[in-house]
């Protein structure tokens, strides 16, 4: 069987020092995902949300008659709502399980991860969620290509919302088919394609609303669930961090040490280019951007990301307490580990199922096998969620971006659209399935790392500063982000990640983890330098259209307007 | 919209100063955001022992209290934002359409 490493790593997003994380990882048996006997309440609690939800699919399909229904639920989802389902794209199981496992096994730097991922939610509020909703329709290449050419600004949005939503997509299949194998005892291969099959059931029939519904209703299960957890830990230590800590400093083999930074950060440079592509990469990520035009207007975005940050935030501390706790409960407890013939077992590596279950198996200590089950279903309802919002991103991109306005330049009904737009989701979730399959064997570590990236340094630079900067041209916007999107994923694949891991090359040729750092200024100044030698007509023309596109984005005048039922 | 309501817009004193106080305000904001955030990684990477120090004789260390701080923070900065978008902001821009209707 196959290790689950790849879930956790894809989980961190992307490891700060990859080679410190193999090196937590190298212990005989970690990792490694046997199947499991069949998880009975699990399957039970889960076969009821999928019951659910196609319920709500049905009655969001009959519901689902313009184009506004299918790609932002009509603009009617309440902020609250909103916020929850923003949180939802984020608290994949991934960040659940794995960030709650790295706690377990280091401690402190779980905490670096959270962060990262949490710090770019004021930036998008700050910059630009007010702008985007005021700005656009269904997809951020609405907002991009405001006054710039259609044609090429959406093709390269088009482009960079695909290759974001395939790295990401490709992560997210290959973690739930070997955690699903793990958690309920199904074969990787059909754990798969029941994930691939919903999801293109929700987002075909369902569009934006049904998608919206699903996370929702996740997100308040998953919260549900890891609060329950959290303060299960909570009482058992009186309500004191100190009590909690100093238990999981005696018990847990690093000691003193996991509670202070470990080995994760020892290179700036790469710790600074991730935490920027975390950042950034936020503020780019189509599937999350689609959500600010399913809310009524600027102030909703607004409150939606007020919210979200709130339940982000609130998330990652009970992931840090859960992954305390498991240290806790589960390391003096031999029955949670691969004991060894001598009786001794490893409290790190050897712990039944691999480095993503301390919380799993926490469940179980706290709550018995029926809140075990509970967990078990929420995660795999977790990574449908999400899967469901990304397929939407990137049947959006190809139908309203690359076929109505590239290829139909603008002339296509808007029932065809829709067509096309669930015939696309029906194919990107068949693609998703095979790639799926494909890279059972794969380490996909480098995806998550690779879609921030990419999000930071094309999608973010060209929406930024077509919305902010006056001089941006369509010259520059385009050669800025092919610039952005090359280095980009070029650097990736220079990097250990691809190029040692991968490809099994000797060393790498690009010194560090994640490119951001380099790729994203490349696509600033490429925007900035591109335009400012644009001398054409055309390019005269778009400087004078940004005052009318000014005028919008900070006021509303003019914007499409969402309504409440 | 159009080319001669675009350009009364934007000569308006009330549009004018709503963009350049929120502006001012939201570029303030994220460049705080960034610096703590960057500040907080070269901490981790750089003061490791300082990280370490024990609060009050518990377990408790200086990284995880800063870690929570920033945490807490970021979603301070967010409310702070709100609360003065729900307010100043919404009444310039209310007070900018009001104006052009007239």
């Amino acid at each position: 069987m196959k290790s689950l490493r790849p879930l956790a790593l894809a989980a961190a997003a992307m490891a700060l020092d990859a080679g410190q994380f193999v090196a937590h990882a190298a212990g005989p048996d970690l990792g490694t995902a046997e199947k499991q006997g069949v998880n009975v309440p699990a399957i039970v609690i889960f076969v009821i949300f999928v019951l659910g939800t196609l319920a709500i699919t049905y009655k969001a399909a009959m519901a689902t008659r313009s184009a506004s229904d299918f790609y932002a639920a009509g603009g009617s989802v309440s902020p609250f709502r909103n916020a929850l389902a923003i949180a939802g794209d984020y608290m994949s199981a991934a960040s659940f399980l794995g960030i709650s496992g790295l706690v377990f096994s280091s401690g402190f730097d779980g905490l670096i991860y959270s962060i990262g991922f949490l710090v770019g939610w004021p930036v998008v509020l700050f910059l630009i969620a007010e702008r985007l909703r005021n700005l656009g329709k269904y997809t951020f290449a609405d907002v991009a290509s405001f006054r710039l050419d259609p044609t090429a600004i959406r093709s390269l949005s088009a482009v960079g919302t695909l290759i974001v939503v395939a790295f990401y997509l490709i992560a997210q299949m290959v973690g739930a088919g070997q955690l699903i194998q793990l958690l309920f005892g199904l074969d990787y291969l059909y754990a798969v394609v029941i994930v691939g099959l919903l999801m293109i059931v929700y987002v075909a029939f369902g569009g934006m609303k049904a998608t919206t519904w699903v996370q929702i209703i996740k997100a308040g299960l998953l919260l549900v669930g890891a609060t329950l957890m959290a303060l299960a830990v909570l009482v058992h230590f009186g309500f004191s961090p100190n009590a909690m800590f100093a238990s999981a400093v005696a018990v847990h083999p690093k000691g003193e040490a996991i509670m202070a930074p470990g080995g994760f950060v020892s290179d700036p440079v790469s710790a600074i280019s991730l935490g920027l592509a975390l950042m950034f990469g936020t503020a780019g990520l189509p599937h999350i951007l689609m959500r600010f035009f399913t809310v009524a207007d600027a102030q909703a975005a607004r409150k939606s990301v007020f919210y979200a940050t709130g339940l982000i935030g609130y998330f990652y501390i009970l992931t840090f307490v859960i992954g305390f706790g498991a240290i806790s409960f589960l390391m003096p407890d031999p029955s949670y580990f691969k004991v060894g013939a001598d009786g001794h077992y490893n409290k790190i590596t050897d712990l039944l199922g691999g480095s993503n279950m301390p919380a799993v198996h926490l469940a179980n200590a706290v709550g018995g096998s029926v809140f075990l089950g509970f967990i078990s279903a929420v995660a795999f309802a977790t990574i449908l969620a999400v899967v469901a919002g990304l397929t939407l991103a990137g049947a959006s991109a190809v139908s309203h971006d690359f076929y109505a306005e590239v290829i139909a330049r603008g002339r296509v009904p808007e029932q065809k659209e829709v067509r096309i737009s669930k015939i696309s989701a029906l194919v990107i979730g068949l693609i998703a399935i095979y790639l799926g399959y494909v890279f059972q064997k794969q380490n996909v570590a480098f995806m998550v790392g690779l879609a921030f990236a990419v999000a930071a340094s094309c999608n973010f630079p060209v929406l930024l500063m077509s919305m902010m900067w006056r001089g941006t041209t369509t010259q520059g916007a385009l050669i800025g982000g092919v610039l952005g999107l090359a280095s980009a994923v070029a650097m990736v694949v220079l990097s250990k990640a691809v190029w040692v891991t991968t490809f099994g090359h000797p060393a790498a040729i690009f010194p560090y983890d994640n490119p951001a750092l380099f790729s994203m200024p490349l696509a600033f100044v490429g925007i900035w330098l591109f335009s400012r030698l644009d001398k054409s007509r055309r390019g005269a023309l778009e400087r004078a259209a940004f005052d009318a596109q000014y005028v919008r984005s900070e006021t509303g005048i003019g914007a499409v307007s969402g309504h409440i039922h | 919209m159009e080319d001669a309501s675009v350009q009364r817009i934007m000569r308006d004193p009330h549009f004018r100063e709503l963009v350049r106080r929120r502006s001012e305000f939201a570029w303030v904001l994220s460049a705080i955001m960034l610096a703590v955030y960057l500040g907080f990684i070269l901490l981790v990477a750089f003061a490791h022992n300082l990280m370490a120090i024990k609060i009050g004789g518990g377990e408790t260390s200086v990284g995880i209290l800063i870690g929570l701080a920033v945490i807490l923070l970021a979603f301070v900065l967010t409310g702070i934002y709100v609360s003065q978008a729900n307010s100043r902001f919404d009444d310039l821009t209310r007070d900018l359409k009001e104006g052009l209707e007239r």
